[in-house]
């Protein structure tokens, strides 16, 4: 089968950048100047200080000696302890990468739900009043700068119409009196686990405000590629031939040209989900939201290298998975993909 | 024989489609007479710009967005195709697509394309459907309708779909079909396949068929009568022995002394003069 084909090629391929960026992150490591040595001594270290944590960290090991050992230990998702804090990566991770996944999924598939089907419309329209309205809106949706709409939105569903919770993960009350015991970290799943409607709803209510402000600039890019090729694929003669055939139009629209126009918006939705990940320490901080956006942008400022080594890898696979699962989804959408 | 059977299935009478654009309108169609009896094919034949698959579109209410469409009579069966043809499209009336390639979609399946069909006309359960749509591959000869039914159209030869083609079309249960240039896109031992198969599903399914086409040989082949179009106009119409052997219009002497057969072996090939900005060119009309 071509398509049983076409997956196993593009895991290979995954496989080679997933090896390609830690051979990167561990030469990255080696030409920062910074001893990472007195780092992980602590503030103000003594020479013996830093020669001590220069054996603890094997530095003085030949470079490929120390490139086997890094790379086993991250395949082991093992991820060291952090100069900084001296806390294990690995548990920090689990609690930051749960909660910038929920975001990211959450955010990506309200785009796709916004985007696709307005983008639909406007084509189906063309020129008219919707087209003007949905193309109107696109374009104010890609502009407006994300810390902008999350004040604004926060301004109006929590300040003033009081229907949202302002930030955070969970309110209070329930994270105090009546916590959900920690399966996945991602909230909406403990609570569903643990059959806690109270809970979830509480999760699902806090994910709306940060998820609406993260998928504003997807929509928009994703409503106007929708739209651009689904009036290029109305043009086409199958199209004029579904209509003399006597198909319903909402049949033709969704059934016979969405699926020849979803390429574009699919592949603007991995990029946004890849730029969820990391990209979004704005809305992480506004919305006091604990993903790894914040956790990488502290280690950065800190030049705690283990730590922007683990997120860097961790964001890869995370990308190179969403990649898959869209080169995938794409091939499905249309067989002759999967004969490139 | 009944009297519904000996009055026309399509009657149409001095049939005009004017289209607007932002340079003027064009008159696609100036003046078309057409009448075709129950059970017949029925050619039209006309240069490229003739009007004649406008005539088509036209019966199926396809006409582009803002078209005027004028006739003295445009019936269809007794019904006035001037308000029944979005109703008639599909139940009754069906189109054979040209160039089967491009009017099917390449990322549907054959199964959901002819299953689509199937669902909007008829009322019938999912495993009815699948039946149904095996039954319509193999009549139109296709081998191992299983297969078929599974492929994509990338993966069918040209005759292949276009018998694909032929199957959606008769999935709507229409009784009426138009056949769009339905062998330009093949080569002539196919071509000629796919007019015999016509042929004989006009036979056994009690259809009528439009054959819209410029070729003069799928004309001689297919059709029992022959209504030839110039410039928007029918200029000419008959049976098609009679139109082929005593063509009675000049066009339709220029557009017969045009094919190669009709020129001596190195002599050069004879060419239609006139053009359609001039409705009444010297030589043609």
């Amino acid at each position: 089968m071509d398509i049983i084909r076409y997956i196993l090629r593009r895991m290979v391929l995954s496989a080679f950048v997933v090896v390609g960026v830690t051979f990167l992150v561990f030469i990255v490591a080696q030409v920062v100047p910074s001893d990472p040595a007195a780092l992980y001594a602590g503030p103000r270290p003594t020479a013996e200080q830093i020669e001590k944590a220069r054996q603890e960290l094997n530095l003085d090991a030949p470079l490929p000696a120390r490139f086997a050992t890094f790379a086993t230990a991250m395949a082991a998702g093992d991820f060291g302890i952090s100069y900084k804090s001296r806390r294990l990566i690995a548990e920090d991770l689990k609690a930051y990468l749960p909660a910038t996944l929920e975001l990211a999924v959450f955010s990506t598939g309200m785009a796709l739900l916004f985007g696709v089907p307005l983008g639909v419309m406007a084509a189906a329209r063309q020129g008219r009043w919707p087209d003007r309205l949905g193309s109107l809106g696109a374009i104010a949706s890609v502009a407006m700068p994300t810390f902008f709409l999350a004040m604004l939105l926060q301004l109006v569903f929590a300040q003033w119409l009081g229907i949202m919770p302002l930030s955070g993960r969970i309110s209070r009350e329930i994270a105090i009196s009546a916590p959900v015991p920690q399966a996945t970290g991602f909230l909406l799943l403990d609570s569903l686990l643990a059959w806690r409607p109270d809970a979830f709803a509480d999760a699902a209510r806090h994910l709306v405000l940060p998820a609406l402000t993260l998928a504003s600039y997807p929509a928009g890019v994703a409503m106007r590629l929708t739209r651009s090729a689904m009036i290029e694929i109305l043009e086409r003669r199958h199209i004029a031939a579904a209509r003399a055939l006597g198909l319903p139009s909402g049949r033709i629209l969704f059934g016979h040209a969405l699926p020849n126009a979803m390429g574009p918006a699919l592949t603007v939705i991995g990029l946004s989900f890849a730029y969820a990940l990391t990209g979004a320490v704005l809305v992480e901080i506004i919305f006091a939201w604990p993903g790894l956006g914040r956790y990488v942008s502290e280690a950065i400022l800190a030049k705690d290298f283990p730590v922007i080594a683990a997120v860097t890898m961790v964001v890869t696979v995370c990308y190179v998975a969403m990649n898959l699962i869209i080169d995938i989804a794409q091939a499905l959408v249309d067989p002759r993909v999967a004969l490139t | 024989m009944p009297l519904s059977d000996t009055t026309p299935l399509l009657e149409i009478r001095g049939l005009s489609v004017t289209i607007p654009t932002p340079e003027g309108d064009v008159h696609a169609v100036r003046a078309v007479d057409l009448e075709i009896g129950r059970g017949d094919i029925h050619g039209l034949i006309g240069e490229s710009g003739s009007g004649k698959t406008m005539t088509g579109m036209a019966m199926l209410g396809l006409v582009p967005k803002g078209s005027r469409i004028g006739a003295g009579r445009f019936h269809f069966d007794g019904q006035d195709l001037r308000q029944q043809a979005g109703r008639l499209r599909g139940r009754r009336i069906g189109m054979i697509s040209q160039d089967p390639a491009a009017a099917l979609n390449p990322v549907l399946s054959i199964r959901r394309q002819i299953d689509d069909v199937l669902r909007t006309h008829r009322d019938l359960p999912r495993a009815a459907r699948r039946a149904e749509a095996l039954a319509l591959l193999a009549a139109t000869g296709l081998p191992d309708p299983e297969k078929v039914l599974r492929s994509y159209p990338h993966q069918l030869s040209g005759g292949m779909q276009q018998r694909v083609v032929i199957a959606q079309a008769l999935a709507t249960g229409a009784d009426f079909l138009i056949a769009d240039e339905p062998t330009t896109a093949l080569d002539v031992s196919v071509a000629m396949q796919v007019l015999a198969l016509l042929r004989r599903l006009v036979a056994e399914r009690n259809l009528t068929v439009l054959m819209i086409t410029h070729d003069m040989d799928v004309i001689a082949e297919a059709c029992d009568r022959v209504t030839v179009l110039y410039a928007g106009r029918s200029v000419e119409t008959g049976p098609v022995e009679e139109v082929l052997n005593r063509p009675a219009h000049r066009y339709t002497r220029a557009l017969l002394g045009a094919l190669p057969d009709a020129v001596p072996r190195g002599a050069r090939l004879a060419v239609v003069e006139g053009s359609f900005d001039d409705p009444d060119p010297e030589g043609a009309a």
